[in-house]
C-alpha cells in the first residue's frame, strides 16, 4: 500500500488488521461469535432486537416493544419487519407491521401481533414470550406506504390485525390534514386492537371511524361501502385484511376502474397446502421436473440430471442437506412436513424428503 | 474371533428374519418419539453447552497469557484441555452429525460450522458421517477399523508391518487429529496409488493445508505472541492441551468401536441388507461406556456409541435417556449390549491392538470366502 491518505482509511485500516488478528486467535470461529455472547445488538453483528415488554392489547393481541440492534435502518409507516422468533427450539420467520411511528435512531420499535388459531408463532408471541428474549430481525421492507405527498382523501379498509400497518401511519401522524376515513371490522367491540385509540382520534377528530362489529352486523362486503363511505372510490384506498376482503376489494375497485387507486397488502403472499408431489425448480441449475410424493427429491433431482450432492442416501450423513427456498417437503421416513417461505432459510435433507406441493430448491 | 460369521456361537443365529425386522422397528419407534418430543429443552442444552464452552476457552487463554507463573500454567492449561475436548466432543462432532439441524439456527448448523480440529469439517463429514456410519464395521469398506494403519479383527491379513502397531497406536493417539486428517483425505492411498497429482485430491490436499496453518497459527504462534515474555510457557501449555485432547478423544473413540465383544462383517453381508438387518448391525458393532454424567459429556456422549449408530442424528443429550430401552431391547432379543468401565474398555481395545500385532495362531479364513450372516441369518 503506497496510500498517504491518513483518515478515515488509516483508521479502517488498522480496524482491519485487528480484526484479521483477533481472527486468527478465535479461528474457526469469528471475534463476532464472542462478541454475540456479549453484544448481540453491537453494530456490526447479525441484525437482532430485544424485547423490552409484551403488552396484551386484547384478549388475543399483544405488542411487543423491541429495541433493534445498531444497525436497523428505520422504517417507513405501512412497512414490516420479519422476526425470527425460536419456538420449541426451532427457528421461524414471520412478517409483521412495524406499529410504532418512526423515530430516532436506537428507539424501541413496536408491532403488534394476534394469536390466530393454531398459529404456531402468533401464540407464543402473545402468551409466552418474555421480556429479555432475543429475536432476529430483518430490515423492514414493503411498499405498503402513503406516497412522500398524501393526497387529499385517503379510505383505510381494515379488518382484524390488518389495522397494524394502518395504525403505524396513523401515529406517524400522516396523513398530514387529509381527510381521512378509517373503516375496521372487528368481531366485537372488545376485539379491536387499538380500539381505545382509534376512537380517541376520532373524537379528535383526525379521522372518520367506521366500526362494524362482526358479530352482530355480519361480515364487511364490498356492498357496504357504498353506504358506509359513498364516495370510496374517489378515495386513495389502503386495505388490509383476510385474503377474501382483499379479493372483493380489488375486484370491486377494478370493475370501477380504479384499479390503481387501492393498495393491499397481504401477509401470505404463497398459500403452502401440501399435498403428494409437486414441481420441484433446482433453482440454480435451472431444471424443473415433476416428482410424485414417493420419490426422494435426490433421485427427482438426478434422474433429471442435476448433478446433487448426497452421502449415504438413507438419512444419516446429512451429506444431501439443501435450502428449501420454498415450498412444502414431507419426510418419507414419518410423514412430517416441512414448509418454508422465501427468507426462511430451511435445510432439507434431500434422500429423504419428497415434494408436497411445488418446491423451489437453491441449488 | 471377532467375525460373527467365524464364531461357533453365531450371535444373531436364534434371530428370524422377522424378528430382525421387528427390531428395526421397535428402534424406529424409538427415534420416532425422540424427533417428535425435540424442542427448547435440547435447543437449551446444546446452546448452554456451546456458550460454556467459548467461556471456557476464552477464560482460559486469558491465564495462559501470564503462563510464566506455574499456577497460571496449571489452571489455563487445563481449561483449554477442557474447552478442546468439549469443542471437538460434544459441540463439533455432534453439530456436525446434523443432530441439531431442526433448530433451523444457521449459527448451529451441520452445514456451516466449521471445528478446532486440523481436519475441515466437509472433508470430515463425509468420512466419517457417511463412510463410517454407512458402512459401520465392515471390513475393507469402514476404514475406522483400524484407521488403515492397524489390524484389529482377526480376519484382516496380517503383514508384518503391524508388528510396530502398538507404537503406531500410540503415535496416533498422541497426534490423533493429524492422523484423523490424513485418514480424511486417504493419503495411504492416495500417494500409493499415484492420484496425488490429481485436481481433487490436491483441491481437498490444500483446504488441508490451510486448516493446520490456521490451528497452527491460532495455537502455536499468535496466543504465545500475545503472552510476550510467556511466550514457551503458552507454547506448552497449548501444546499439551492439543496432546490431552488428542489421547482423550482417541482413547473414547477406540472404546467405540475396537474392545472384545464388538463384531465385524464381510462386504458381502451387506448386501441388499434391509433397515433391520443395518440397525442390527450398528447394534453389535458398537460399545458403550458407563460412568457418570460428567464423563458422557466430556465424551460427547459417544460413551453411547450404540445409541449413537442407531441414531446419529438424534440430540446427544437424549441418548442417556433413551438408552435403558435400546438395552431392554437387546435383552429381550438375547444380543449382548457391549459397555464397560472406561479403564476397562480403554484396556480391552489397546490389548487387542496388541495380540493382533502377531499373526492368528490358526490360519485366517480369506474375508469374502464367509457366508454372510444376517443374510444367512434372515434365511435368504
Ligand atoms: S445422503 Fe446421507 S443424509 Fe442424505
Amino acid at each position: 500500500m503506497t496510500t498517504t491518505v491518513p483518515n478515515p482509511s488509516g483508521k479502517a485500516a488498522l480496524r482491519g488488521r485487528i480484526l484479521r488478528l483477533a481472527a486468527s486467535v478465535t479461528t474457526p470461529l469469528l471475534p463476532d461469535d464472542y462478541l454475540d455472547m456479549v453484544a448481540p445488538l453491537r453494530s456490526g453483528a447479525d441484525l437482532r432486537g430485544r424485547i423490552l415488554a409484551v403488552r396484551p392489547e386484547t384478549a388475543d393481541a399483544a405488542t411487543l416493544v423491541i429495541r433493534p440492534g445498531r444497525d436497523w435502518r428505520g422504517h417507513t409507516p405501512g412497512q414490516y419487519v420479519r422476526l425470527g422468533v425460536d419456538v420449541d427450539g426451532v427457528r421461524q420467520w414471520r412478517a409483521y407491521s412495524v406499529t410504532s411511528a418512526p423515530a430516532r435512531r436506537g428507539a424501541p420499535i413496536s408491532v403488534t401481533v394476534k394469536a390466530i388459531p393454531d398459529g404456531v408463532v402468533s401464540n407464543h408471541l402473545v402468551r409466552r414470550t418474555r421480556p429479555g428474549t432475543l429475536v432476529q430481525l430483518d430490515q423492514a421492507q414493503g411498499d405498503f406506504v402513503l406516497p412522500g405527498r398524501p393526497p387529499a382523501r385517503v379510505l383505510f379498509v381494515t379488518a382484524g390485525s390488518g389495522v397494524t400497518p394502518v395504525m403505524g401511519m396513523l401515529r406517524a401522524g400522516a396523513p398530514g390534514d387529509a381527510d381521512v376515513v378509517v373503516v375496521h371490522s372487528a368481531p366485537t367491540p372488545a376485539d379491536v386492537i387499538f380500539g381505545a385509540e382509534l376512537r380517541d382520534l376520532a373524537a379528535r377528530g383526525a379521522i372518520r371511524l367506521v366500526e362494524r362489529h362482526t358479530d352482530t352486523d355480519g361480515l364487511l362486503t364490498v356492498a357496504d361501502l357504498d353506504r358506509l363511505v359513498p364516495d370510496h372510490l374517489d378515495r386513495e384506498t389502503w386495505a388490509c385484511g383476510p385474503l377474501g376482503l382483499l379479493d372483493a376489494l380489488e375486484a370491486h375497485w377494478t370493475a370501477a376502474g380504479h384499479g390503481d387507486r387501492l393498495h393491499t397488502e397481504r401477509f401470505r403472499p404463497t398459500v403452502i397446502s401440501p399435498g403428494e408431489g409437486g414441481t420441484v425448480t433446482f433453482a440454480r441449475s435451472g431444471v424443473t421436473v415433476d416428482a410424485d410424493g414417493a420419490t426422494p427429491l435426490l433421485d427427482a433431482g438426478e434422474n433429471a440430471g442435476v448433478l446433487m450432492p448426497s452421502g449415504c442416501r438413507m438419512g444419516i450423513c446429512f451429506g444431501c442437506v439443501l435450502p428449501l427456498r420454498q415450498g412444502a417437503v414431507r419426510d418419507l421416513r414419518n410423514g412430517e412436513l416441512t414448509t418454508a417461505v422465501p427468507g426462511d432459510g430451511v435445510r432439507i435433507q434431500t434422500c429423504v424428503s419428497a415434494a408436497a406441493g411445488p418446491c423451489d430448491i437453491d441449488h | 474371533m471377532t467375525v460373527i460369521q467365524n464364531k461357533p456361537d453365531n450371535p444373531i443365529a436364534h434371530l428370524s428374519a422377522e424378528d430382525i425386522e421387528t427390531i428395526g422397528r421397535e428402534l424406529d419407534a424409538i427415534r420416532e418419539r425422540v424427533v417428535a418430543s425435540r424442542g427448547e429443552r435440547d435447543a437449551a442444552y446444546i446452546r448452554r453447552v456451546i456458550s460454556t464452552q467459548r467461556k471456557l476457552e476464552i477464560g482460559s487463554r486469558v491465564v495462559l497469557l501470564f503462563s510464566l507463573f506455574p499456577p497460571a500454567w496449571i489452571v489455563g492449561t487445563a481449561g483449554l484441555t477442557v474447552a478442546k475436548i468439549l469443542e471437538n466432543m460434544e459441540v463439533g462432532h455432534n453439530v456436525l452429525h446434523g443432530q441439531w439441524d431442526w433448530m433451523r439456527d444457521p449459527k448451529i448448523h451441520s452445514t456451516t460450522w466449521e471445528w478446532d480440529h486440523v481436519s475441515p469439517a466437509e472433508q470430515w463429514k463425509h468420512s466419517h458421517n457417511e463412510l463410517h456410519h454407512t458402512y459401520t464395521n465392515v471390513l475393507g469398506k469402514d476404514n475406522d477399523l483400524g484407521y488403515g494403519i492397524m489390524r484389529v479383527d482377526e480376519d484382516q491379513r496380517w503383514h508384518p508391518f503391524h508388528l510396530g502397531q502398538p507404537l503406531w497406536n500410540f503415535i496416533n493417539a498422541c497426534f490423533f487429529e493429524y492422523g484423523i486428517a490424513a485418514y480424511d483425505l486417504e493419503l495411504g492411498r492416495n500417494l500409493r496409488k499415484g492420484r496425488h497429482k490429481k485436481p481433487e485430491f490436491r483441491a481437498r490436499a490444500r483446504a488441508v493445508g490451510r486448516k493446520i496453518r490456521r490451528q497452527v497459527l491460532k495455537d502455536y504462534i499468535v496466543h504465545p505472541l500475545l503472552s510476550g515474555p510467556s511466550f514457551l510457557h503458552t507454547l506448552a501449555a497449548t501444546f499439551t492441551a492439543n496432546l490431552l485432547r488428542n489421547l482423550w478423544s482417541h482413547s473414547v473413540i477406540m472404546c467405540g468401536h475396537f474392545p472384545e465383544g464388538v463384531e465385524t462383517f464381510s462386504r458381502r453381508s451387506i448386501e441388499g441388507e434391509t433397515r433391520g438387518e443395518w440397525y442390527l448391525r450398528q447394534m453389535l458393532g458398537s460399545a458403550n461406556i458407563s460412568g457418570s454424567r460428567l464423563m458422557h459429556i466430556m465424551t460427547g456422549n459417544l460413551s453411547f456409541q450404540i445409541e449413537h449408530h442407531l441414531f446419529p442424528d438424534l440430540p446427544s443429550n437424549r441418548y442417556q435417556e433413551i438408552a435403558p430401552e435400546v438395552r431392554a431391547l437387546f435383552d429381550r432379543y438375547g444380543l449382548k449390549y457391549t459397555t464397560g468401565s472406561l479403564p476397562r474398555q480403554v484396556f480391552s481395545a489397546w490389548k487387542k491392538v496388541v495380540r493382533l500385532s502377531l499373526p492368528n495362531r490358526k490360519a485366517p479364513r480369506r474375508v469374502d470366502d464367509r457366508p454372510a450372516p444376517a443374510l444367512a441369518a434372515s434365511g435368504v
